[in-house]
């Protein structure tokens, strides 16, 4: 080791940032969804290598070849489940993520580019598995494929020439799903790359903690190892638990039927859907029914889409609140959770037939959405009253520990363990 | 967390299929919600108005029936004698229109045939191969590495034979039809585990003939076509009531009615669709009990690594 080290530091900056690595003590389990996400980014991969072995991305056997995997290859059937489930619970993770981050304020300054980062990767993951969704060639495949990918031609001039690149044609064909498969196996590369650089980012600046309260000595924090490690591998094991009922007894709960019948150009499924992760967003593109001046109805939407992610990188400035956690800021804590509540509220919409009250439901819900990071966060930073914070992240541990007078802070010092 | 183990716990080895307690018989058809029938009246109103461009009507018009399976809930499991009798159905009935081709003869060893019996079954069909050394397509018997043999040669074949609508291939059927569960069924289904959306449709479907339709709903019915309040994509389908009373001979003395043949060709397209079910079942039951002991061993450890940190 000493030997590797002198010549190439691994050893140490593994051990420096998953061994020795100061965590907050005061870290709750919404903090253990990043390396949950770590596990199911390794899960995706696996399961989809060897998937890719067996996969053949070509129109006319795709389908066939998915199904060949489900009969013949050897435990195929659990090879595909999971990774069609995980494609899910990465997203159900991600979404806890994001929500922590902007409970906690683990966007505000110094950790703008961590977040930054985040986004990124939560957009390539958005890719992926669109892209993924593909790839088994049903009815759903077809037509979502054909549905997303004709966003782009909302855009005036430019529109037209990158659906064609996307599709390599006029219309979702082979070229199509060739160059989704492979982009597909490039992305969670490309995930895994920028995941590296959250990572560095984090241990940078440091995590948050549910005080907002930056670490201010060593009484504050835990080593990562073996404190963080275990609660993190617990909770973990916990969410395995739910992903491994999914997949052994409804691995079809989540998907739709359709995409167990062939892909068929001339035939549209009556319905349209996209993947649920996905509901919130295709329900805010389909709020938007009237023109907007130049701007008609179809390009408003996808306007509207793409900003409700946009919108995330600005957050950082958006964000006028001096104090970083929401458990401080009793009015902004009730708009966050009708965010939460607003968010499963569009979900729910999306997977509803544009008719009827639900485009005037699903406008409401854009309009608060937009709302809650265009006006909410900028105002309510200035105006709110903060409860008053605790003095460091040991003082709140031991307020909510009775505040006994023994030095328990001295007894759990890093320092003294093992 | 402490009050959240033991729930995840008692979930784990506790989740009874809660859908079974629905009964399976003695059930009327399912009502029209008032709103649906609110909704008709306005139609036929509007119809008088304006030559009949009414809104359409919800499909299916009347939700399935929720059966109980052999293959439910976390222990499911085949019943090998439902399942050869799903197949004697669907040979002597349904496969005069419909495929299976991606079922081959040698899965049928999971029915509980020898492969002799496997070999006696396929030999009865007729395969097409080749080319031969001459460069002539040839027929032979099936062997059991063959796969079921569809009736039409193509798609647009089995469409021109069967007044434009092709017969669909029995494969996936029974994955490929869900009819919407809706809010908070769907909910009620993550814990009571329902996946037999599939086959409770089918069951539905060929059960479902002979019925009155409404006259709203007759006026919507296309000549040639059968009207089925089960059919998911409108009020009437091509396909005729393909089943009666006595029609497939039983040899192991279940009862021999439209009823039994739904249910036994419905379980049998189950396992046409997914044959690892009652194996992937009974895996994620040692998983399910592996990954309860390991968390439980892990909240042990933890609680011991955090005993003398407040947090």
């Amino acid at each position: 080791m000493q030997w590797l080290d002198a010549r190439l530091p691994l050893p140490r900056l593994m051990y420096d940032s998953f061994v020795a690595y100061p965590v907050p003590r005061n870290l709750n389990y919404a903090y253990t969804f990043g390396g949950i996400l770590a596990i199911f980014l390794v899960v995706q991969i696996l399961t989809g290598v060897v998937l890719a072995m067996h996969y053949a991305a070509n129109s006319a056997i795709a389908f066939d070849s998915v199904e060949k995997i489900m009969r013949d290859v050897n435990w195929g059937w659990m090879l595909r489940y999971m990774h069609a489930n995980g494609a899910s619970f990465f997203f159900i993770a991600v979404y806890v993520h994001i929500f922590r981050g902007l409970y906690y304020g683990s966007y505000k300054a110094p950790r703008e580019v961590l977040w930054i980062l985040g986004v990124i990767i939560f957009l390539l993951m958005m890719a992926t598995a669109f892209m993924g969704y593909v790839l088994p060639w049903g009815q759903m495949s077809f037509w979502g494929a054909t549905v997303i990918t004709g966003f782009f031609t909302a855009f005036p001039l430019i529109g037209d020439p990158i659906q064609q690149l996307l599709l390599g044609g006029f219309a979702v064909d082979n070229a199509t799903l060739n160059r989704f498969f492979s982009l597909h196996y490039l992305l969670p590369f490309m995930i895994a790359g920028v995941v590296i650089l959250h990572v560095w980012a984090l241990h940078v600046t440091g995590q948050t903690n549910p005080t907002g309260v930056e670490v201010k000595s060593s009484k504050d924090t835990v080593p990562f190892t073996p404190h963080a490690t275990i609660k993190d591998s617990f909770a973990m094991a916990i969410f395995l638990i739910l992903f491994a009922y999914m997949v052994f007894y409804l691995p079809n709960y989540l998907g739709h039927a359709d995409n167990y019948i062939e892909a068929n150009p001339l035939k549209t499924p009556s319905h349209i859907v996209p993947e649920w992760y996905f509901l919130p967003f295709y329900a805010m593109l389909r709020a938007i029914t009237f023109n907007i001046g130049p701007i008609d109805s179809k390009l408003g939407g996808v306007l509207v889409m793409f900003g409700s992610i946009l919108v995330l990188f600005f957050v950082p400035w958006l964000d006028t609140s001096r104090i970083r956690s929401t458990a401080f800021r009793p009015v902004y804590k009730i708009f966050f959770w009708i965010l939460v509540a607003d968010c499963i509220f569009l979900g729910w919409l999306g997977s509803r037939p544009a008719e009827g009250i639900y485009p005037a439901l699903a406008l409401a819900g854009t309009i608060y959405y937009f709302g809650h990071f265009l006006f909410v966060l900028p105002v309510l930073g200035l105006v709110e009253t903060p409860a008053r914070l605790p003095g460091s992240i040991s003082e709140s541990v031991l307020a909510k520990h009775g505040g006994s007078g023994t030095p328990v802070g001295a007894a759990a010092a890093p320092e003294t363990k093992g | 967390m402490k009050k959240i183990l033991p729930a995840l716990l008692a979930m784990g080895l506790a989740f009874a299929p809660a859908s079974l307690a629905f009964a399976q018989d003695g059930q009327g058809p399912t009502e029209n919600s008032a709103s649906e029938q609110a909704a008709a009246g306005e139609d036929a109103s509007a119809e008088a108005a304006e030559e009949g461009h009414a809104e359409t009507p919800h499909y299916p018009l009347k939700e399935p029936e929720t059966l109980s399976w052999s293959f439910a809930g976390p222990f499911g499991h085949w019943d090998v004698g439902q399942l050869q009798r799903g197949l004697k159905v669907y040979k002597e009935v349904c496969s005069a229109c419909h495929g299976m081709r991606l079922v081959a003869f040698r899965n049928l060893e999971a029915l509980g045939y020898n492969e002799a019996q496997v070999k006696a079954f396929a030999g009865e069909y007729t395969v097409q191969d080749g080319p031969n050394g001459d460069g002539e397509m040839f027929d032979r018997p099936g062997i059991p590495s063959d796969y079921f043999p569809s009736p039409f040669p193509n798609h647009e074949a089995a469409a021109a034979a069967n007044n434009g609508a092709a017969p669909p291939d029995f494969s996936l059927l029974a994955k490929a039809r869900a009819v919407e569960r809706g809010f908070p069924t769907f909910l009620f289904d993550l814990f009571s585990q329902y996946q037999e959306g599939g086959p409770n449709y089918i069951h539905a479907l060929l059960t479902g003939y002979g019925q009155e339709p409404s006259p709203q709903v007759e006026s919507l019915i296309q000549e040639g076509t059968y009207y089925n309040p089960y059919f998911i994509s409108g009020p009437a389908l091509a396909m005729p009531p393909p089943l009666s009373d006595d029609q497939v001979e039983y040899p192991d003395g279940a009862p021999q009615t439209v009823d039994q043949y739904a249910r036994d060709v419905a379980a049998f397209m189950m396992w046409a669709a997914e044959p690892h079910l009652a194996e992937r079942k009974a895996t994620g039951f040692v998983v399910m009990i592996f990954l309860v002991v390991f968390a439980g061993l892990l909240f042990v450890v933890k609680r011991r690594v955090w005993a003398g940190t407040p947090h």
